[in-house]
């Protein structure tokens, strides 16, 4: 069998064009942030790369209360890190002008203004819990980015599922249901970016075969990851 | 915080703060009969739930209804499409090896809190797999449809091992339609936030594809 290519089977234009600009789904996720505002006038401030011993395990219907909130808070903040280095990603990819076919610029650069997206939906989430977003962190593609555009749509898909994994891992300790549902709405575009840029890059699905994973690299059920090896991975991206 | 404090309508899906599960559900029902009239869900909504065994019980069983409908339809696929690349076979293949397993772990998680797996519905597609074209349209709205169906029906879940179980579905859910969506020629991930549905909004949807 083959698996699509870079040079094959991609999304045209015009589809792109056509979905590109809905903004039903934005609006929507700003309007539930908006009501989520009220939840709290504590002001908690949380670094965003601590540990995740504090976001004890409990049942997914707890009540809001201000604890609940510095919990929601810092993981929002861990969203918001991850997010601000997958936006600046796509940016640096996009003015590196590695990237020559058109169609695959076209996916790029969409994905690229969803995470960016994403950072002002997560930022309005850190300020409507009451918290202060954290600061994007500084980073440094440029290793990445020397190694040319294989290694680059290798990276970006690497990032993803990363992403995607470290959605997953919190999910379970999100306390507010707006927040949940906010990050779940985030976290299946991950998992759509991570398996489109799996598929661009070859991997295909399934186990995969000489150290790739493919498409589908957990199987049936995605695999979750807890902060601190989310923040190891993403390490090398930062300066 | 209070419920009144969200927007209401489009919010219903998660508009449950300070409620419980059972008014989530029962709100849900009622709604169906209110706004769909003629093709009210609200039958299937009772079947859908009548093995209700508590707890999580019922959205795991409204899950396992979209879970059946899903890998009923690729295992036909993959016996009646003709056409298909042997991207495209192996792809059908893995869809329908992906769904069924999220069938047999729905099964057992209902099984161990104590519930009832609601029976698979007989499904009828009329000419969909008559065509490629047609087969991989009605594939593409139904991953769609089954990402927003969990996202939307997560906040209703209580457990937490429930959530992340759901979570681990619906993320591998999100990759099929991408998948799907690239065979199609259209963008992966046409939003930046994937929409939330309720559950009378996907079962009205779903439906037109449930015989009996």
């Amino acid at each position: 069998m083959s698996t699509p290519t870079l040079e094959g089977h991609i999304v045209t234009d015009s589809a792109l064009r056509e979905l590109a600009d809905d903004p039903s789904s934005r609006k929507r996720f700003l309007k539930m942030l908006g009501g989520a505002g009220a939840v709290s006038a504590f002001g908690v401030v949380l670094a965003a790369c601590g540990d995740d011993s504090t976001a004890a395990k409990g049942t997914a219907a707890s009540s809001s209360s201000s604890s609940d909130n510095a919990g929601d808070l810092k993981i929002v903040n861990y969203a918001l890190t991850l997010e601000y280095i997958e936006a600046e990603f796509y940016k640096q990819v996009g003015e590196s002008g590695l990237i020559k076919d058109k169609a695959v610029l076209e996916i790029a650069k969409k994905f690229g203004e969803s995470e960016q997206e994403h950072v002002d939906g997560l930022k309005a989430a850190a300020k409507a819990l009451g918290g202060t977003p954290v600061a994007a962190p500084k980073t440094n593609f440029e290793p990445t980015l020397k190694k040319g555009l294989k290694h680059v749509l290798e990276t970006a898909a690497t990032v993803e599922n990363l992403g995607a994994a470290a959605y997953l891992g919190q999910a379970a300790k999100i306390k507010s249901k707006e927040i949940l549902a906010s990050a779940l709405q985030i976290h299946s575009v991950e998992a759509r970016h991570a398996a489109a840029l799996n598929i661009l890059v070859g991997r295909g699905f399934g186990d995969g075969k000489g150290g790739l994973k493919g498409a589908l690299p957990d199987g049936p059920f995605g695999k979750p990851l807890d902060m601190k090896t989310v923040l190891a991975a993403a390490k090398p991206f930062l300066a | 915080m209070a419920s009144s404090q969200l927007v209401a309508g489009e919010l219903a899906a998660i508009e449950i703060q300070g409620t419980t599960r059972q008014a989530f559900l029962l709100r849900a029902t009622l709604a169906a009969g209110a706004t769909v009239g003629a093709m009210s869900a609200t039958p299937l909504i009772s079947k859908v739930l009548a093995a209700d065994g508590g707890g999580d019980v019922d959205i795991l069983n409204y899950a396992l209804t979209l879970e059946y409908l899903e890998s009923d339809f690729y295992t036909r696929a993959a016996k009646q499409v003709k056409g298909l690349s042997s991207y495209e076979q192996k792809l059908t293949a893995e869809l329908r090896d992906n769904e069924l397993a999220h069938v047999d772990a729905l099964v057992a998680t209902i099984k161990k809190l104590g519930g009832k797996p609601v029976a698979k519905p007989k499904f009828a597609y009329g000419n969909t797999f008559g065509s490629r074209a047609a087969y991989f349209k009605l594939a593409n709205t139904l991953e769609d449809t089954g990402v927003s169906a969990y996202n939307g029906a997560a906040g209703g879940i209580d457990s937490a091992d429930v959530l992340a179980a759901a979570g681990g579905i619906v993320q591998v859910e999100a990759r099929h339609a991408a998948m799907i969506r690239l065979v199609r020629g259209k963008a992966p991930a046409p939003v930046a936030f994937d929409p939330l549905s309720d559950m009378e909004t996907v079962l009205a949807a779903v439906k037109p594809l449930i015989a009996s």
